[in-house]
């Protein structure tokens, strides 16, 4: 059996930024991997301890950069990893949701896995759109916004729960092949060890460009552009206290035994 | 192609109340496209939800009498079908989690541009102008969207006004055919979630938990601060997906709805999905070190300082 895990390097922005232009200062982002992109990494690397002859392979849309990312993930388990970057790649701010797919449809194409594992949405531009159009893409099932998930290695149907909102799940059989996208919370994310650090500098890391993966450069061409970038206007209208931690909390002791919060 | 196509959403019976707020939007579209406004519902109780899709600006609601209730395979050939009957200039959904598991797939089967979250939206033309946020609300975008052949768009909920009043759609069943070797899942069932020792919805002061407290042990002095205000002890998300507290403690768009007398929200930055869960809360108050976290753009009262130096201040105050 073979899962295919979609890996995504994000910025993650500092408390205190500027923007420039239609970006945040590339001096006030710092590079991670996508929060449910760890969850997914983490299903699958379960899958395969569960199971003989399960190989988990990742695929990345970045730039060199993001083999660092990469690597974390070959350190928690992942087998191998395929990076797709391109020339057509490099000056496209917003790559949308159907480029994305269409990408990593040629990688599913190329690799034809059993079960493709997507994080349900990434935390910088969070479309939440790309493992579910992958799908469509691919001619796969998928399910959306999955907690839990249970699947016999080797079987041919996943069980999985999807989280609804309100407190509800949704229970729900889904046939193999088929995209999953993540929720945090379905399992606990390994930390890499040292060991797992030391052998993914010896996993295989292969590169491909749009060529090598038969998608015409036209792919890179976004059908949104991001034409404005602004702080969101502050509606605050609280009222704030000073003073150090004892005169605040004496404060607001005050306001909340107005309120009739107090001890039994 | 200047019409709007609103596909509204239910769940175990009851119509959903972003669908009508998906309503306003689709009006405001077709109004700058000079469009009608088509509102679909798919599956359950098709005619009673139908009637209450008969709003004000609506000009006809499509009833497709597909299924009890929503199975994604089903919708995504619904609203294919519904979509080539309407040609649609935009087609809206939810950014609900259903939402999320079909409208991604229609985009990408119509060969249309998806745009999803937004909180603002307007068309002119063949561009659509949507307002989205990014990197967890920090930041806001305007997008320009190519909408030349049409866009599927979905909207974050809260944002635009329900619809009201009573309209004069043409209200018709619409018939699709379902291709069954293009259904891949079957919904079993529902389960709630939560349930056990409290039920966080029913509590008049709620102290609530978020991913500021960085380790688990640090929950007991959160814990601490509850006993002393005889308060219950709640959670954004972080905390349970860590299993630090069972996930009926969870308050938000995936957990609990709660609306107490106080909620004490510390070291919560206040993303979208936990403030729908709280925002109707009597009064609401905010600790938290960074003074930009949106929690404080819905706190009554706030405190911008280390929770592990105020808290502890706290409980002496109401234990001392």
């Amino acid at each position: 059996m073979k899962v295919l895990v979609t890996v995504k390097e994000v910025a993650r922005v500092a408390d205190d930024f500027e923007i420039e232009g239609t970006e945040v200062g590339e001096q006030y982002r710092e590079y991670d991997l996508n929060e449910w992109d760890d969850y997914a990494i983490e299903a699958a690397v379960q899958l395969a301890e569960a199971g003989e002859d399960v190989e988990v392979v990742t695929a990345t849309i970045g730039p060199e950069r993001s083999e660092e990312t990469i690597r974390m993930a070959l350190a928690k388990g992942a087998d191998r990893a395929i990076r797709v970057w391109d020339d057509a790649l490099e000056d496209v701010e917003t790559l949308d949701v159907g480029a994305k797919a269409e990408i990593l449809a040629g990688v599913v194409e190329a690799e034809e896995p059993d079960l493709v594992l997507s994080g349900v949405q990434a935390e910088d531009d969070a479309f939440g759109g790309t493992g579910v159009a992958l799908a469509e893409r691919v001619g796969y099932g998928w399910a959306a916004v999955v907690n839990d998930l249970d699947l016999e290695p080797g079987g041919d149907v996943a069980s999985v729960r999807r989280e609804l909102e309100g407190g509800v799940e949704e229970l729900t059989d889904v046939e193999l092949p088929a995209v999953l996208t993540i929720q945090t919370g379905i399992n606990e994310p390994r930390y890499a060890s040292l060991r797992g650090i030391r052998q993914a500098q010896s996993k295989e890391l292969d590169v491909q460009t749009l060529a090598d993966l038969g998608i015409d450069a036209a792919a890179a061409d976004s059908r949104i552009d991001v034409t404005e970038m602004f702080v969101p206007e502050t509606e605050s209208d609280a009222e704030l206290f000073e003073g150090d931690a004892g005169e605040s909390a004496a404060k607001l002791a005050g306001v909340l035994r107005d309120k009739g919060v107090s001890a039994e | 192609m200047s019409d709007v196509l609103a596909v509204a959403e239910h769940r175990r019976g009851d119509l959903r109340d972003v669908s009508l707020e998906l309503l306003t939007a689709g009006r405001e579209l077709a109004d700058q496209t000079g469009g009608d406004l088509h509102a679909a519902v798919i599956g359950g109780a098709v005619d009673e939800f139908a009637e209450k899709l008969d709003r004000e600006g609506v000009d006809r609601v499509l009833a497709v009498d597909e299924g009890e209730e929503f199975n994604h395979d089903v919708s995504l050939q619904s609203v294919e079908q519904l979509a080539a009957a309407v040609d649609p200039a935009v087609v809206l959904t939810p950014n609900s989690v259903n939402g999320l598991d079909y409208a991604p797939a229609l985009a990408e089967s119509l060969d249309l541009p998806y745009v999803s979250d937004a909180v603002e939206l307007s068309i002119d033309g063949d561009e659509l102008t949507a307002e989205r946020e990014m990197y967890g609300s920090k930041v806001a975008t305007t997008c320009s969207v190519d909408a030349s052949d049409g866009v599927v768009a979905t909207i974050r909920s809260g944002e635009w006004p329900t619809a009201e009043g009573t309209g004069d759609a043409e209200i018709e069943s619409f018939d699709v055919e379902i291709d069954d070797s293009r259904v891949f899942s079957s919904v079993r069932g529902f389960e709630e979630v939560g349930g056990g020792d409290v039920d966080i919805s029913e509590a008049d002061v709620l102290v609530s938990v978020g991913r500021g407290i960085e380790e688990e042990e640090n929950i007991d002095l959160i814990r601490d601060l509850a006993d002393a205000l005889d308060a219950t002890l709640s959670a954004s998300r972080p905390i349970v997906d860590n299993g630090w507290l069972p996930k009926n403690r969870q308050v938000g768009q995936s957990g609990k709805v709660v609306t107490p007398d106080v909620y004490i929200a510390i070291g919560i930055s206040g993303a979208v999905q936990h403030v729908a869960g709280m925002k109707g809360s009597d009064t609401i108050v905010a600790i938290n070190t960074d003074p930009n976290a949106p929690i404080f753009d819905i706190a009554d009262y706030g405190i911008v300082d280390d929770l592990f130096d105020v808290v502890p201040a706290l409980i002496e105050e109401f234990e001392g």
